[in-house]
């Protein structure tokens, strides 16, 4: 059986467009409806990524930007997990990108001017493949929260930033990852641009005491799931026929 | 007892934010920290087919280009074929047909050069004209955008594409253009981007 179409977006579980307490949302959503669009083989399509894209200690941020002998400041975390899609099948080989603030809630980026110091031995970026069976894994320091420019008082909950490619341009995914039990999450006009709690739960990580190195790295799992395929059970009729 | 159908959900999306940057191309953010950033070449040096430039903004409602723009682009290679075991046909050697660009913090000005790719044919048979998938990532949009870039002087095979047809307001296809012109004896294609209002650029939910 060839592998057909993929699923539709669910667009009433994912964030609209127009999300006015985020504010700007206001000026770079667009006003019409989208143009659906069945998947054709410039969809169901993607880059393909291979181990010499990417270096072993890429997936290291406790170890890729810092000085020989010299370690980031912060809470040692592994962040870890799998990515499945909505079959609940792995998608391996697949990219897995994230960038995030330090432990301090500043972000090594030239337009970041929060008065939290940058930590030298930090840099913020780490990728990796997804393995045969969908699982990745990072090292890295938990980030802190840090106040943004919405309302005057605004402070996003500490987060990872995340990005997925999957088999398929329509699979493309970028999202955020957040911490069990922080209380900024509920406050946050970012998180709640998605209407269903239960699609909320499915951004925070858990603490994952299993997965923990002990007297070393604690650690959090977040499963990542992306859009899933059809088995062609019956061919659509062709155009015209 | 109820049935229970044992689909998960996908992973709500988030906004990339306003420092996209230091994950896909910590380069511009100013630091240098992998061995080779991804997404700076499209077609590679043995592609063939016409070398074209790609340049555009993308600006917002209230007529300003955005300057914390991510986007990627997916094509395919001059005989229509992409980098992807389900497309058939080989590709050329370092063809990898997908690329990553960001906006000039300054200008909001983006650009890429690559190959201008052939025409693709879809699951029903039905050509489609030669185009470029562009995704669209920034702070404010909560889920990266689709659209696709076509050529205005492929008039013809524009005529009979399948997925410019689906758009009932036959003026709004005109933004999905891609303006000819030359520089330095380069082809140079124009796509501006246009978030919202006058002349919003078709967006499609793929």
């Amino acid at each position: 059986m060839k592998p057909g179409p993929y699923y539709q977006r669910d667009r009433q579980w994912q964030p609209a467009a127009l999300t006015p307490d985020y504010k700007t949302s206001v000026s770079r959503s667009p006003q019409y409806s989208m143009i659906s669009l069945e998947t054709t083989v410039s969809e169901v399509t993607g880059p393909v990524f291979g181990h010499n894209d990417i270096d072993p200690l890429d997936r290291d941020l406790l170890n890729n930007f810092a000085k020989p002998g010299e370690s980031p400041i912060g809470e040692r975390i592994i962040l870890h997990g799998r990515v499945l899609d909505e079959n609940a099948k792995p998608v391996p080989n697949t990219l897995v990108e994230i960038w995030q603030a330090n432990a301090g809630g500043r972000y090594r980026h030239r337009k970041d001017t929060y008065l939290a110091p940058i930590d030298p031995n930090f840099g913020g970026c780490g990728r990796t493949l997804t393995d045969e069976d969908g699982h990745y894994h990072f090292r890295t320091v938990k980030p802190g929260a840090y106040p943004w420019r919405n309302w005057v008082n605004s402070w996003r909950p500490a987060h990872v930033h995340i990005s997925v490619f999957g088999s398929a341009f329509a699979q493309r995914l970028i999202t955020q990852c957040y911490f069990e039990g922080d209380p900024l999450i509920a406050k946050c006009p970012i998180v709640n641009t998605i209407p269903d709690s239960d699609a909320i739960e499915q951004l925070i990580a858990r603490l994952d005491l299993n997965a923990t190195l002990p007297l070393d790295t604690i650690a959090y799992k977040l499963d990542i799931v992306l859009r899933g395929r059809r088995s062609t059970l019956f061919e659509n009729r062709p155009e015209g026929n | 007892m109820r049935q229970h159908l044992d689909y998960l959900k996908e992973t709500p999306s988030q906004t990339a934010g306003p420092y996209v940057h230091i994950g896909l191309a910590p380069g511009a953010a100013g630091f240098e920290i992998y061995n080779q950033e991804l997404g700076w070449d499209i077609a590679g040096p043995n592609a063939a087919g016409e070398r074209i430039r790609v340049e555009g903004r993308v600006i917002d409602g209230m007529g300003s280009p955005i300057k914390d723009v991510l986007l990627e682009a997916w094509q395919a290679n001059a005989n229509g074929i992409y980098a992807h075991p389900e497309s058939e046909g080989d590709v050329e050697d370092g063809f990898r047909g997908w690329g990553r660009v960001i906006t000039n913090f300054e200008t909001g000005e983006w650009g890429f050069d690559t190959v201008k790719p052939g025409s693709v044919t879809d699951g029903n048979s039905r050509v489609m004209a030669p185009h470029i998938s562009l995704w669209i990532v920034a702070r404010g949009i909560n889920v990266g955008l689709h659209t696709r870039l076509y050529f205005e002087d492929e008039r013809d095979a524009n005529a009979g594409d399948p997925v410019l047809n689906l758009i009932e307001w036959e003026h709004r296809r005109a933004t999905l253009y891609a303006k000819r012109g030359e520089r330095d004896g380069k082809t140079v294609y124009r796509f501006d981007i246009k978030l919202q209002g006058e002349d919003e650029t078709v967006f499609f939910d793929i």
